[in-house]
């Protein structure tokens, strides 16, 4: 997993805040974490209780397990283990559009630049990329497109119904 | 036609700046080989064994003159001359620069064309029924719908990275010449007991290494839910489909692996939350679409004259009589027909059209038919509203031009892939298949008197060329190293699809054409009346052709 010190955010390069943690060891470290899915299924009352705790899915994982959760969320990670894998994209879109999720949802790992673009349009708004990713390139590349014909996370309204 | 409005034309060049961009970094070494494949190909850009390829949607096989001229003119200025029309009614160049493409991608959008999702892991150009609008058996035009998913399906921001390719098919008709029910998705557009217009949904078919009959999952699907309702489909796909062998990721596998009644069921969940969002179908925008396709205004012409007049000349003309018998299709207006033109000559491979007959064609479009063309799924180009009047001044022209020969639906009129000719993928040659069948079947009263059959070639199982729904499908398969050819008969691509089965051992290459000949000997010898081939095939069995072709 990343874990950079720089991250894209909502078009911005920032200092990246959340540190992934991928299995419970003997003790969670301190500050703002991103566990899981197993680790908070675990430990939730207790990770609620302590705060700054978001979680992230793997792309086999039905982010309906975190329906319930979800206000006590203020992130969300979608793992990206390889970048052909499109489940992630889907995943996102049902965080946002099932589910309402208003909070950060932020794609992890590999990810590369020319998907960015779609990734938005899912409603991704944090990127923690590999490595070899340069995002001060790559943050060019969110707005690729200025219009699509689709509906999606936050254009709620389809071309066909805007057109003049 | 469908004609692009500024936010088509917006969408579109700001793709081709981002595949410019891509090309750039690429060829500067700043993009991997591995991340530049899905997105060149997702702008049409293969790389083939001798060169890249640069394969150019024709939307639902709709083309127009001023794009046939464009294309002649980049097949010139960018390829060897030559271009070829594939299984799925698009273009294919064999010779371009990839350094080129961007700006062969910007000459296309300059008259309404691109490549875009022409190949990759997405959603492919939808195909439709070359005779759509003007096919008497049709019940409802398939082609607005077609356009409502062409733009649905372009960039769509979900479905870009899917486990395997996807292809749609939509037919308005009886008779099914799209071969719905071996799409990933196979739609018709039906009128109900109520008027209300609506699709039957099918999903599953395919063919490549496990070819499947699609199942359908939903009778009446009403118009305005079409995109909510793919949507639904393609999220299940995109979530569940296997992701672990590309020979299983077909959404066919899904739906066979989960049953079609708990995949349906899947999809319904979906759907129920996407249903009557504001991404369903407005009136306005099926109207919209509609108002490209409307009937144009046809001469009102009485036809049993007009008929006279053509069989007098055939009268006189035996190669004219020929070629109305095979290439002609019946017009649903008095007075019209439409003429399919073949690009099946013997010696050409199958589907190839030089620069010159692209502009002869546009020239031919213009003077006789609307100023539109239509290529087909098995690789030849229609000319749709064709006056009777004018038949013989077209034959007259088409045929110096090499366009008229009359073989349509017959053995010669083969469907055949690139093969090992252009195909990095091929286990096997395939043009040289089809021209040795071409030249052994040259006598065309024998070649009429089978009546229709489908020959369709594939050069490995990725099943390119559709053997699996040819009545004689041949397969080029590996055999220690070398070609050889697998046969397979029973095939049928129409209404109550059938996946052709395997006849036995396959043959080297100079067998196949006496293996050809040996079985449609059997077919004459059992054929009752003018049954068709697959019919005898269906009747007699298997049996009978296996013990004479291997007889020792
Ligand atoms: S069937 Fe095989 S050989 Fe033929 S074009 Fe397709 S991939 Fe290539």
């Amino acid at each position: 997993m990343p874990n950079n010190p720089k991250i894209i955010k909502d078009g911005q390069i920032i200092d990246n805040e959340w540190l992934i943690v991928e299995d419970a060891g003997s003790s969670l470290p301190e500050g703002k974490l991103l566990v899981s899915l197993e680790i908070w299924e675990a430990q939730k009352a207790a990770l609620i209780a302590r705060g700054n705790i978001g979680v992230w899915l793997k792309n086999d994982q039905d982010p309906a397990s975190l329906a319930g959760d979800l206000q006590e969320l203020p992130i969300i990670g979608i793992d990206f283990p390889v970048f052909m894998d499109g489940r992630g994209f889907s995943i996102a879109r049902l965080l946002r559009d099932r589910y309402s999720y208003k909070g950060e949802v932020r794609a992890l790992g590999h990810v590369i630049r020319d998907q960015l673009c779609y990734l938005k349009r899912c409603g991704i708004n944090a990127f923690d990329l590999d490595d070899d990713i340069d995002i001060e390139q790559a943050v060019h590349s969110l707005n690729d497109f200025t219009d699509g014909y689709q509906t999606d996370a936050s254009q709620k309204v389809p071309l066909f119904r805007r057109r003049a | 036609m469908y004609q692009y409005d500024q936010y088509d034309h917006q969408i579109i060049r700001e793709r081709i700046a981002q595949f410019r961009g891509q090309t750039e970094r690429y060829l500067a070494g700043d993009l991997k080989a591995e991340e530049f494949l899905p997105l060149r190909l997702q702008n049409g850009l293969y790389v083939q064994r001798l060169a890249p390829m640069l394969r150019i949607n024709v939307p639902y096989g709709m083309i127009n003159s001023t794009q046939l001229r464009r294309l002649a003119r980049i097949t010139r200025d960018y390829d060897k001359g030559y271009a070829h029309v594939s299984t799925r009614q698009n273009f294919q160049l064999n010779w371009p620069d990839l350094a080129d493409v961007p700006d062969i991608l910007a000459e296309l959008a300059e008259v309404e064309m691109h490549a875009t999702q022409s190949s990759g892991n997405c959603i492919r150009n939808t195909t439709s029924d070359p005779f759509a609008g003007i096919a008497a058996d049709e019940e409802i035009d398939p082609r607005p719908y077609c356009e409502v998913i062409r733009q649905w399906s372009s960039f769509h921001p979900e479905f870009a990275f899917l486990p395997r390719k996807f292809k749609i098919a939509v037919t308005g008709a009886d008779h099914d010449r799209v071969a719905t029910e071996v799409h990933d998705i196979g739609l018709r557009v039906i009128q109900n007991a109520d008027d209300e217009v609506g699709f039957r949904v099918m999903v599953g078919g395919g063919l490549g290494r496990t070819p499947v009959i699609g199942s359908v999952i939903c009778e009446f699907l009403p118009e305005k839910h079409l995109l909510t309702y793919l949507e639904a489909i393609l999220r299940v796909y995109n979530l569940y489909g296997r992701r672990d062998n590309k020979y299983k990721a077909r959404i066919k596998i899904l739906v066979k692996a989960m049953g079609a009644e708990a995949f349906t069921e899947k999809v319904e969940a979906e759907w129920q939350f996407l249903k009557d969002t504001e991404a369903t179908l407005t009136q306005e925008e099926i109207d919209r679409c509609k108002s490209f396709f409307t009937a144009p205004n046809y001469d009102v012409i009485d036809d049993e004259p007009a008929q006279a007049r053509v069989e007098h000349l055939a009268g006189e003309h035996v190669a004219f009589q020929k070629w109305i018998t095979r290439n002609l299709f019946p017009h649903k207006v008095s007075g019209y027909a439409a003429v399919v033109l073949s690009l099946k000559p013997t010696g050409v491979a199958p589907g190839d059209i030089t620069d010159r007959q692209l502009d002869i064609i546009a020239d031919l479009a213009d003077k006789y038919s609307l100023g539109e063309a239509r290529t087909t799924h098995d690789q030849n180009v229609v000319l749709a509203d064709v006056k009777k009047d004018d038949l013989f001044a077209l034959w007259e022209e088409a045929k110096a031009a090499g366009f008229a020969t009359p073989n349509i639906g017959t053995l010669t009129d083969l469907i055949c892939c690139p093969g090992g000719d252009f195909c990095s993928l091929a286990n096997a040659k395939s043009i040289p298949i089809a021209e040795a069948i071409q030249r052994r079947f040259d006598d065309m009263d024998y070649v009429y008197d089978l009546g229709d059959i489908d020959l369709n070639i594939s050069g490995c199982m990725n099943a390119c060329g559709h053997h699996h729904i040819g009545s004689i499908g041949v397969l080029g398969v590996d055999k220690k190293g070398q070609e050889f050819y697998q046969v397979q008969l029973g095939g049928r691509s129409y209404e109550n699809a059938a996946i052709g089965k395997v006849l036995g051992p396959a043959f080297s290459q100079a067998d196949v054409p006496d293996v050809i000949a040996t079985i449609l000997n059997v077919f004459v010898e059992n054929r009752q009346g003018d049954e068709l081939f697959v019919d005898t095939y269906r009747r007699v069995g298997m049996a009978p052709f296996k013990e004479r072709v291997y007889a020792k």
